[in-house]
């Protein structure tokens, strides 16, 4: 110990928490620093942002983020009831069409046709997955990949929802502030929505069911109305992204129901950590900015783009989030003795 | 103990692939019955679990639970009946903490009914049934993950999930197996206390010192058939019995 062991070095978190995750006793304002700091700061900043880029190319940056952000809650919901979804496509397809639709041909306002998407998206993709609920692991995984691209060809091949052409000229949002804004209200309500309601009883269940949905059922719970029901939420969360950026681009075509919309949030996920819901959050700020700003490569956007995803993912296996997380909590002051 | 039939099994058999697994099986459990079933290992008992509180459905036969057909009925809606089950290999929620496990059960339809479903309390009560099993309310061992649990507490917390389910039929399968001597020896009294209040136990067991000093009848399987039935003293001193057990003599 350095200095003749007048000094010894305390975590902070130890004094704050008493006993409990949920009571804090804090003795200084530094105290108050460490605790609000990490949380108060990225809100505000998310809040500001819009403000400092309007008007720049980079507040469509943001508005992306928020959608991707969104689609990446909805993916992590999935997983934390142990469903690995690889159709986020379909979630966001559903919300996209069904809000496009309304506006397009019964000339819904856009405030109809945003929570209509929403709820609508949420109810169909349900519907689609309820009937393959019971398939579990990689099985369930198969389907819901199959889906989007399902769904993406009846619309070609049938000539359905104007086919290839897609609905053009739909509502615009009366001002740019209220699409920014709606996205990152909704994406805050879902990120702590979701991480309160794991929290509760009815969390604990979906929390269970990945671990052993057998136990589930001997203690008289049934599994698959609770899957049901977490589909639902995340199907809802997905198309609400949907139905926002299918009023953004005033358009609505097959290209929403394109792999992109799969692959970038599990991307994301994976990167800011499982199962914490921040993660997903994080990871969708990260990712969708970098293959902004790597525009200016060229050719080899994509090629760079994977390489840092792929460092990322063999540093931090666990997840940027949840490293971050683990240094926080191990945050150390020295303290005299 | 009543006259009343709780539990029925008619002509029960599953077969797999080529294998009898359970072969036209008789049974009948009355309603405040401790009942012991032995046999050697692959005799069919577990199976005999699993067609009862639907995890497997049978191929031929039926389950009457207080009259009414329960066969190849959803687990989830033979648990909430009244019929429990613990797991061989102590099946607990590893990531959640130990008393969070005992919440589902709370929060089934069975249970929520019973108490009218009101939040906030399910985790006293968690923590009361966890208590009563040896797991010390003021230490941190309820507070704990399952997955970090020894196996003695994870079959105790497995046997909790049961009793926070309001069982009327508890079946339990191989409750003491690789429990330590103490344990067994804290946990047979409230099995016993279960009992006297009116539980209805199947016990499904290979240590038969602790289960013949609980139960009042004892089954022996063999080959997934019923090879005898009756008070312990009766089943053991069966010829046929003690050569399934332990095998015939070697003449010289």
């Amino acid at each position: 110990m350095p200095e003749g062991g007048k000094y010894r070095k305390e975590r902070l978190d130890r004094g704050i928490k008493a006993r409990s995750d949920t009571l804090y006793v804090l003795a200084s304002w530094k105290d108050l620093c460490y605790l609000l700091l990490p949380r108060v700061v990225p809100l505000g900043l998310l809040f500001i942002l819009p403000v400092v880029l309007h008007g720049s190319y980079w507040e469509k940056v943001l508005f992306y983020s928020c959608i991707f952000g969104l689609l990446s809650l909805s993916w992590d919901l999935m997983a934390a009831v142990g469903l690995v979804s690889l159709g986020q496509a379909l979630f966001f397809g559903a919300g996209a069409y069904m809000a496009g639709a309304l506006n397009h041909y019964l000339g819904w306002p856009i405030f109809l046709s945003i929570p209509a998407g929403t709820l609508g998206g949420a109810a169909f993709c349900t519907i689609l997955l309820v009937l393959v609920v019971r398939l579990r692991g990689v099985y369930f995984s198969i389907v819901t990949l199959i889906l989007p691209l399902l769904f993406a060809h009846l619309i070609e091949t049938l000539e359905i929802l104007e086919g290839t052409h897609g609905l053009l000229s739909l509502s615009p949002y009366p001002s740019g502030w209220l699409a920014i804004y709606l996205a990152i209200v909704g994406l805050v309500v879902v990120l702590f929505g979701f991480r309160k309601l794991l929290d509760e009883d009815f969390g604990m269940i979906l929390r269970g069911i990945k671990d052993d949905d057998r136990v589930i059922m001997a203690a008289g719970v049934n599994v698959y109305w609770y899957k049901a029901q977490a589909i639902f939420l995340a199907g809802a969360v997905g198309s609400f992204a949907g139905a926002l950026m299918t009023h953004y681009y005033q358009f609505v075509g097959r290209s929403v129901l394109a792999l992109d919309y799969t692959i970038l949030p599990l991307a994301a996920v994976v990167m800011g950590g499982t199962g914490s819901f921040a993660g997903a959050v994080l990871g969708s700020f990260i990712l969708v900015p970098l293959s902004e700003a790597l525009r200016a490569m060229g050719g080899l956007r994509m090629a760079l783009y994977g390489l840092i995803l792929i460092s990322a993912l063999a540093a931090l296996p666990e997840g940027i989030f949840h490293y971050l997380e683990r240094k926080y909590h191990q945050f150390e002051r020295m303290v005299k003795i | 103990m009543s006259q009343e039939v709780l539990l029925k099994v008619q002509k029960l058999t599953k077969v797999f692939g080529g294998i009898m697994a359970v072969c036209d099986l008789e049974l009948e459990v009355r309603r405040g019955e401790f009942l012991g079933i032995i046999g050697p290992n692959g005799s069919g008992k577990t199976t005999l679990i699993n067609l009862i509180t639907g995890f497997v459905k049978p191929t031929s036969g039926k389950v009457l639970y207080r009259g009414q057909d329960i066969t190849g009925k959803q687990p989830y809606r033979i648990a909430c009946l009244g019929i429990a089950r613990t797991f061989q290999m102590a099946r607990t929620l590893q990531r959640l903490p130990a008393f969070k496990n005992i919440i589902v059960p709370l929060c089934s339809p069975r249970v929520t009914k019973f108490r009218g479903g009101k939040y906030g309390e399910r985790d006293d009560v968690a923590i009361d049934i966890l208590d009563d099993l040896g797991f010390e309310r003021d230490s941190f061992v309820p507070y704990k993950m399952a997955g970090s649990l020894p196996h003695g507490y994870l079959k105790r917390l497995d046997l909790a999930r049961c009793i926070a389910l309001r069982p009327d039929l508890l079946i339990l399968d191989e409750l003491f197996s690789g429990m330590a001597m103490s344990e067994v020896a804290a946990t047979l009294p409230m099995l016993e206390k279960f009992h006297r209040e009116g539980l209805t136990i199947i016990m499904v067991e290979h240590r038969l010192r602790e289960l013949f000093r609980v139960a009042d009848r004892v089954m022996v399987m063999n080959f997934g058939q019923k090879i005898a039935d009756g008070s312990p003293q009766e089943v053991m001193e069966q010829e046929q019995v003690q050569r399934a057990y332990l095998g015939t003599e070697v003449e010289d």
